[in-house]
């Protein structure tokens, strides 16, 4: 997994509660055998005016001019800043994968759906809650000013703003330790890798039948 | 102290460590895959560089998707028509060839449902952690296993660390006593149950099967009961080893021969429950008194006997309760009050990992006797489990007992259990089924599911509408 220092960008603002992930990934996405190629369908009902489906060319898609993705001052925008209860619905990891794929790693809102919460740090993605007060004013200098950029510091658990204010976010030692590192759930466990070979290598003995060569 | 129960025993023998959150890391003997939850599980480690931890522990075969009428079947994976179908079906493949994973492929005599194939090849055995990308895992906790579905995500974790990070679940025991009556099967039990505790009756619990009803069923049997203990709330359902176990097991052509088999075997004659193991939840039925059942509704819960009507709402025990019956009155189409017997079926499936192995095929060709199948019955398929049961009932002369009574033999698979391939039914079609979910849709939009036992979906099949199989 890629490891989350900070992250300094365009921040994209997303002016709506609940966004749920039905929103984040429509459902007819998840069909797929992949867990990429999610990024250009991110937000699909709102991006495009046209209906969107599995393996189409989007290149000749209908663009909502008006949907704030679509905007040219948000080109390259890697922080969104979304309203309350984000990525609220399915336990689809399909969502998380969308929105990095898109470009976005850190996601601020006043508060997420648990699910989605956790499915960020699986992701390598950073999840900032911040005071419902300070999200409606980052998203009014957003509004106000082209080009604003916000940092995200994972290290010092502060949000930095272009003047240089700073709000401070919690987040779980064990989670923040993960990111900082690129440690996903396999890393953690492939680092108890000596006590697995230990484990097997005491069944070898008790259970051996359990090892025998499975050949089709 | 306290003995310990078939649960505990199993999950300390695969405790790797004790992990600081208070979950542990288990580990995992045997991993079956298949097209539908494996492909991001494989593009994740491709993509992280990974390789499997142990590829003998890995066994893959089609079986959500592929086509079960014969003319499609033959053609192999350029018989599946659906494009999405198809393609999960050749990732599954090439995945395979490309990670050296063991796979039966769609038209290798042993491919099949997963929870069909595994014991019948021996690749499941008493003792292991079975893990597969498919709630009704549990089925293999009928050989003494501790197994459970698993997400995607873990699918991946399996693969590239052979273990799984999980917290111990509550101890349950279902007892059920005496003596099933003629005409009552596994699947009467075991529907029996869950119109009992509910669907929620077994959450957070791994649920162990006991008593004498559990002792003299076969194999087979119990497989069909652990296979419904996720409907029942458990993800884990579990029957302690006896001599039946073992009978089952030898000469399978995985499982252990010669002097591993010795080892083996004391082994799994210690997997039962201590006489003074303690139990959180204790249940106990008699087994005496349960009848043929026939769900009438859209939960697994809504069960009731052959000999019953559907439900007045005024029976229902709170307002939720009755809030569903009458929002299923509606989907099936049924009159509370209205007789069971009195409901006409437009299908009939015999198969799924619940009831498709050669017992179950046996049990409702014993039913056919000469008969044939209602004019008004528009189709009625049998699907066998695995290839495996196919050849052994064709041997035993059961396909041309079903075709000549108008049943369609088919080729293996899921089929019309979750209607994932073309097997489908119509809006409003009401279908006879021997599988283990009756929700909203399960079995195509707009379909209604009736849960019954093989024997009772060939008499209904028979009849046209259901009848009590013990006077039919
Ligand atoms: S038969 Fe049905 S329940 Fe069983 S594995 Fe297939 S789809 Fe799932």
């Amino acid at each position: 997994m890629q490891a989350y220092h900070v992250q300094t960008g365009i921040v994209c603002p997303l002016d709506r509660s609940n966004v749920d992930t039905d929103q984040i990934i429509a459902k007819q996405f998840l069909k797929s055998i992949k867990r990429t190629g999610f990024g250009v369908n991110l937000f699909d009902d709102w991006r495009y005016l046209d209906d969107g489906y599995p393996g189409q060319d989007n290149s000749k898609r209908i663009i909502n001019p008006d949907f704030v993705l679509n905007q040219p001052r948000y080109q390259g925008a890697n922080i969104l800043l979304a309203r309350k209860n984000f990525g609220c619905g399915s336990s689809r990891e399909h969502a998380p994968w969308a929105l990095s794929e898109y470009g976005f790693r850190t996601v601020i809102a006043p508060s997420f759906a648990d699910i989605f919460y956790n499915n960020c740090f699986k992701n390598g993605m950073l999840p900032i809650v911040l005071d419902e007060a300070i999200v409606d004013k980052l998203m009014q200098e957003t509004f106000a000013i082209e080009g604003y950029e916000l940092s995200a510091d994972l290290e010092r658990q502060v949000v930095i703003t272009p003047t240089g204010e700073e709000y401070s976010f919690e987040v779980d030692a064990f989670r923040k330790h993960c990111l900082l590192n690129g440690l996903d759930d396999i890393d953690l466990t492939l680092q108890q890798g000596d006590a697995i070979k230990a484990y097997e290598g005491k069944m070898m003995q008790k259970t051996p039948w359990i090892f025998n060569e499975v050949q089709a | 102290m306290a003995g310990q129960t078939l649960y505990d025993k199993l999950w300390n023998a695969h405790e790797v460590t004790k992990r600081d959150d208070g979950s542990s890391l288990i580990y995992i003997d045997r991993h079956l895959l298949h097209e539908v939850t494996s492909p991001q599980a494989f593009e994740g480690l491709e993509l992280a560089n990974r390789a499997p931890w142990r590829l003998s522990a890995n066994i893959a075969s089609p079986d959500h998707n592929v086509p079960t009428v014969t003319k499609e079947r033959l053609e192999g994976v350029a018989g599946i028509k659906d494009k999405v179908s198809r393609l999960q079906v050749v990732t599954l493949d090439d995945n395979c060839a490309k990670f050296d994973i063991a796979e039966f492929t769609i038209n290798d005599a042993r491919q099949g449902i997963l929870h069909v194939v595994g014991p019948e090849q021996g690749l499941v055995l008493p003792g292991m952690t079975v893990v597969c990308g498919d709630s009704h895992t549990a089925t293999h906790g009928a050989l003494g296993c501790l197994a459970h579905g698993i997400g995607t995500s873990e699918v991946e974790h399996v693969l590239a660390t052979q273990c799984l990070i999980a917290k111990k679940m509550k101890n349950m025991q279902i007892r059920v006593t005496g003596k099933l009556g003629a005409g009552v099967s596994s699947k009467d039990v075991v529907l029996a149950i869950i119109a009992q505790i509910g669907t929620a009756g077994g959450t957070g619990h791994a649920i162990e099967f006991a008593g004498e009803v559990f002792e003299d069923m076969s194999m087979e049997g119990r497989m069909t009961v652990c296979n419904m203990a996720i409907e029942a709330g458990a993800r884990v359902g579990m029957v302690a080893v006896d001599d039946i176990t073992i009978d089952y097991v030898k000469g399978r052509p995985y499982a252990p021969t010669d002097e591993q088999w010795s080892q083996a075997e004391a082994y799994w004659r210690t997997l039962y429950s201590d006489d003074n193991a303690v139990f959180d939840t204790l249940i106990e039925i008699d087994g005496g008194q349960i009848a043929p059942q026939v769900s009438w509704g859209t939960s697994p819960e809504m069960v009731v006997d052959i000999t019953q009507s559907v439900p007045m709402p005024e029976q229902a025990v709170d307002a939720a309760q009755e809030e569903g019956w009458l929002r299923a009155y509606t989907y099936m189409g049924l009159e509370a009050g209205q007789k069971i017997t009195d409901i006409q079926l437009d299908r009939i499936f015999i198969g799924s990992c619940t009831n498709s192995r050669i017992e179950d095929l046996r049990d409702a060709a014993a039913v056919i006797k000469g008969r044939t199948v209602a004019s008004t019955v528009k189709e009625a398929i049998v699907v066998p489990g695995s290839g495996q049961v196919k050849l052994q009932a064709e041997a035993e002369g059961l396909d041309v007992l079903f075709t000549d009574a108008g049943f369609e033999w088919r080729e293996p698979g899921c089929s019309m259990c979750l209607a994932m391939n073309a097997d489908k039914l119509e809006p409003e079609e009401h279908c006879a089924s021997t599988s283990n979910r009756n929700f909203e849709g399960r079995q195509g939009t707009g379909g209604r599911t009736h849960l019954v036992s093989p024997a009772m979906a060939a008499a209904a099949a028979l009849a046209g509408h259901f009848v009590d199989v013990r006077t039919f």
